[in-house]
């Protein structure tokens, strides 16, 4: 291979290092105007009356349009479960959802008429808490429940979805019970992972217009085609006159997924008649989407020679006011939480609950980080009260290559023992330095999502070639790696392809830039493209034949030959999940005795990524999602104090700042080229994520005498924990 | 709303412009296509809207308008002015140190003001520097190689 494998040059590196990469939050178009959002002061309250008349006096406003004002459309969306109001029509189920949009031509008029307009609301009974929400006579949110779409395949539990509900999973095999009662050592634990925020440093915004009949939007959208299936169904277009663009997106890690702010510009382009832009602030981003905190009850069974009998997982996700992305959150919280280890008795229940907080929705690691911080605890207090070594207790219990850890699903692609012992040499495992405490973990994920994927490859005249895919570039470098395999099926260099990408009006149908599924899906599609273009050449002109010639000599002057490819749920990729993503993650930490600071002061990474297309790319994703790791481990989590968010800012919300980073970082690949995508690959780009928070506990465990249970590990937690006379728990 | 004239140096051209008092110094450069400059958390501890005046580094967000009067400011998109990228920017490409590219342009003038007023800084001193400028994809190693990179190549 010539170009594969090579840490070639970013693709987009040179227009993001002058300022010239433009994001949807740089464009503008001609007789744009800028809407703005009023929201709701209450967290769960009856709308009486909307009085927009102070906001309409405002010079330069155009229009405030209200939930009620724009019947008969219908404004709800969602792809599980079409339950979310663009706007609010009778009822708001929390603090911050938007209640009217103002639109203006200037944003400092719309934001400025946004404060005036005033609500009437009727109060009503509040829940707040998970674990309540699903008790006995707290305050329903959805009483009229909708139907789910049939869009997810989602692995769903026998529970009625009655109350706050939202979503269940509940599955099992073997006789746990009879396994914990012929135990030797059973473990037993609470454990609290925090809800979180992205913070992708662009906030979600789009721009909507309606052209020649068609609605055209740019957005911050991971997942255009979604956007485009929620916006035909709210103004009734068909899909071929919805049109979703997104150009470079600022950052996204999941939490762009699926529709934010995109009903509302087109709902004031709509009202107007005019190009609107809806550009939310951090704050308003924060009150838009977040991440699924979980309170997660374990059980683990052990016999005295470690062998890992059974896991009981009982799991309460907190999944905010609508359901959004949580049931698949739910699923695959499910699916991840007992690690990737040979168990004979298993049982899951998975519980995603309705609370009267800001809607839930994916963001990286996607439900395993939260069971991962139990179960990989667990294992490690279990070695510890069996006398065996954590990492002798993971390997006589990790699956092999090709085993199963779910009945029915792909075997695991990958080889966890040997991935383990390339993380504990690099951390130095068992001799921690002096005062210091390692921490180590592993987890697989069932990583790709559904895959659909269609890709289409224009060869031209002087001998170029150019890509169509619905992918969006994120910073991952989407773009780059499948230039890199553009070029190199059709042996041609890098400057002689390009990739156009992400625009639903031009590019082929792709479900979803998520999962970590472009490499392996995306690129195999492509491959297929190409594949298909050089038969078509072939048939043209002969084996062997140039394309260029071949063009030439159809066309007689320019012209071009196109190729088609598709990955569908079918033949090899029948099987789900289509690749297991591996994380195994591990650190080197220290505690500060007095203030319960914790450093870590080394982080390893193993990137089981079958095949590196771009290794420096790899690279920047297992340090990136490694680090976003380390935040929600030492520092992240959103706080509620009553009916609002006491820290909705990125000051009161600590991501991880430079002087953060520890000192050494051994980022390590194991390529075994043991991946469905283009030449062996996998997915890349969540994995080193999900054992940190765990990792991390762990050491911290090591060094205070006890695991802590709950992330974030402030220091005053650790301190806490490090005062405790109890013995480990 | 009351307005100034102020003259002022944009990536060296003077010119005379009437500004609302209100107008933020990012919103009156990307108003005016200089959009390089990245509006985030808008409270001045991001460092995405990173511009240099008077050779400072300065957040766009929370600086007024008319406090360019004059004054100078450069921001990312001249660098290149001379068709040649900034040593900067080429460390910054070669060290993998972006992915979204959304923080980019204000480490880049960040890292450029550090590396005038300390030439050859140590890792600490990068380190520290960068402290007021969030990246949310790259884990900062990259970037503060990058800097350091820089410092080499502009030694050179």
């Amino acid at each position: 291979m010539k170009v594969a494998g090579q840490s070639v040059p970013r693709v987009d590196g040179p227009a993001k290092v002058t300022g010239r990469a433009r994001y949807a939050l740089d464009l503008t178009v001609p007789g744009m105007t800028h809407g703005a959002v009023a929201r709701s002061d209450r967290a769960h309250a009856r709308i009486l009356s909307v009085d927009t008349g102070e906001a309409e006096a405002v010079n330069g406003v155009l229009e405030v349009i209200t939930g009620a004002s724009l019947a008969p459309l219908d404004l709800r969306f969602g792809h599980v479960v079409r339950d979310h109001p663009a706007l609010a029509v009778d009822r708001v189920l929390y603090h911050g959802e938007p209640v009217a949009l103002v639109v203006a031509e200037t944003r400092r008029a719309a934001e400025r008429a946004a404060r005036l307009v005033s609500v009437d609301y009727e109060d009503l009974p509040a829940v707040m808490d998970a674990d309540e929400a699903l008790g006995e006579g707290a305050p329903v949110l959805h009483p009229e429940r909708i139907e789910r779409t049939k869009d997810e395949g989602l692995d769903q539990g026998g529970e009625a979805l009655v109350g706050n509900l939202c979503a269940a999973a509940d599955f099992g095999w073997g006789d746990v019970d009879a396994a914990l009662a012929a135990a030797d050592l059973v473990l037993e634990g609470e454990y609290r992972y925090p809800m979180l925020y992205g913070y992708a440093m662009e906030p979600y915004n789009a721009i909507a217009s309606f052209e020649e009949g068609s609605l055209v939007v740019y957005s911050t959208a991971q997942h255009p085609y979604m956007v485009r299936e929620d916006l035909a169904r709210i103004f009734a277009l068909p899909l071929a006159r919805v049109r979703v663009v997104v150009p470079y997106v600022g950052g996204g890690y999941g939490s762009k997924s699926y529709t934010k702010v995109e009903p509302l510009a087109a709902l004031g382009a709509y009202v107007t008649g005019r190009p609107v832009r809806v550009a939310l602030s951090v704050e308003e981003s924060i009150l838009t989407t977040r991440s699924d905190g979980a309170r997660v009850r374990a059980r683990s069974a052990f016999a005295a020679d470690g062998t890992l009998l059974a896991r009981d997982f009982d799991v309460v996700m907190d999944s905010g006011a609508y359901t959004d992305n949580s049931p698949v959150v739910c699923a695959k919280l499910a699916n991840r939480c007992f690690g990737p280890y040979r168990i004979g008795a298993v049982r899951v229940r998975v519980r995603s609950a309705f609370t009267n907080t800001v809607p839930a929705s994916s963001l990286r690691g996607f439900g395993a980080p939260q069971g991962n911080l139990a179960g990989e605890l667990q294992m490690d207090d279990a070695a510890d009260r069996l006398g065996i070594d954590a990492l002798a207790l993971r390997l006589k219990n990790v699956v092999r290559p090709g085993e199963e850890i779910l009945p029915g699903k792909r075997g695991i692609d990958a080889d966890l023992p040997a991935d383990l012992d390339l993380l504990t040499t690099s951390l130095g495992w068992p001799n921690a330095p002096e005062g210091r405490g390692i921490g180590f973990g592993i987890s697989a994920s069932d990583a790709g999502a559904h895959p659909t994927s269609v890709a289409m490859v224009r060869l031209h005249a002087d001998g170029s070639a150019s890509a169509a895919v619905g992918a969006t570039e994120l910073g991952q470098g989407s773009r780059t790696v499948l230039s890199q395999i553009l070029a190199e099926q059709l042996g041609l260099p890098m400057e002689k392809v390009a990739i156009v990408a992400a625009d639903t009006g031009v590019t082929p149908y792709e479900r979803t830039t998520g999962a970590s599924r472009t490499t392996a899906l995306v690129g195999r599609s492509l491959m297929a493209a190409c594949a298909d273009a050089k038969r078509r050449v072939a048939e043209l002109a002969g084996e062997g034949a140039e394309f260029a010639d071949a063009i030439k000599a159809f066309f007689g002057a320019g012209g071009e030959i196109i190729g088609v490819g598709a990955v569908r749920r079918h033949g090899e990729f029948r099987k789900m999940p289509p690749f297991w993503e591996i994380g195994c993650s591990g650190v080197v930490a220290a505690v500060d005795a007095e203030t319960g600071r914790v450093r870590v002061e080394q982080l390893s990474t193993v990137g089981d990524v079958g095949f590196a297309i771009n290794p420096a790319l790899v690279h920047g994703q297992d340090l990136g999602a490694a680090t976003m790791g380390l935040g929600a481990a030492l520092s992240e989590q959103l706080v509620y104090d009553g009916q609002t968010l006491a820290n909705p800012n990125v000051v009161d919300y600590r991501v991880p700042r430079c002087s953060d980073i520890p000192e050494r970082l051994d980022q390590i690949l194991a390529q075994r080229q043991d991946g469905i995508g283009p030449y062996g690959a996998k997915g890349a780009g969540e994995g080193t994520l999900n054992p940190v928070g765990a990792a991390v506990a762990a050491a911290v465990g090591r060094i205070v005498g006890r695991y802590p249970r709950e992330l974030p590990l402030t220091p005053e937690r650790v301190w806490r924990l490090a005062q405790t006379e109890d013995a480990r728990v | 709303m009351s307005a100034t004239t102020i003259t002022t140096r944009i990536n060296g051209r003077e010119q005379t412009l009437r500004v609302d008092n209100a107008e933020l110094l990012l919103d009156l450069l990307r108003d005016r296509g200089l959009t390089g400059a990245k509006p985030s958390c808008e409270m001045e501890v991001c460092g995405a809207c990173t511009v240099q005046l008077d050779g400072l580094p300065v957040s766009a967000c929370t600086t007024l308008a008319v406090e360019l009067d004059g004054r100078s400011v450069e921001t990312v998109e001249h660098l290149d002015a001379g068709g040649e990228l900034h040593p900067v920017q080429q460390a910054f490409l070669e060290r993998s140190a972006l992915q979204c590219g959304f923080c980019t342009p204000g480490m880049v003038m960040t890292a450029k003001a550090l590396l005038e007023s300390n030439p050859q800084p140590t890792r600490d001193e990068v380190t520290h520097w960068l402290e007021g400028s969030i990246c949310r994809c790259t884990g900062y190693e990259p970037i503060v190689d990058a800097v350091l990179t820089a410092a080499q190549k502009m030694a050179a």
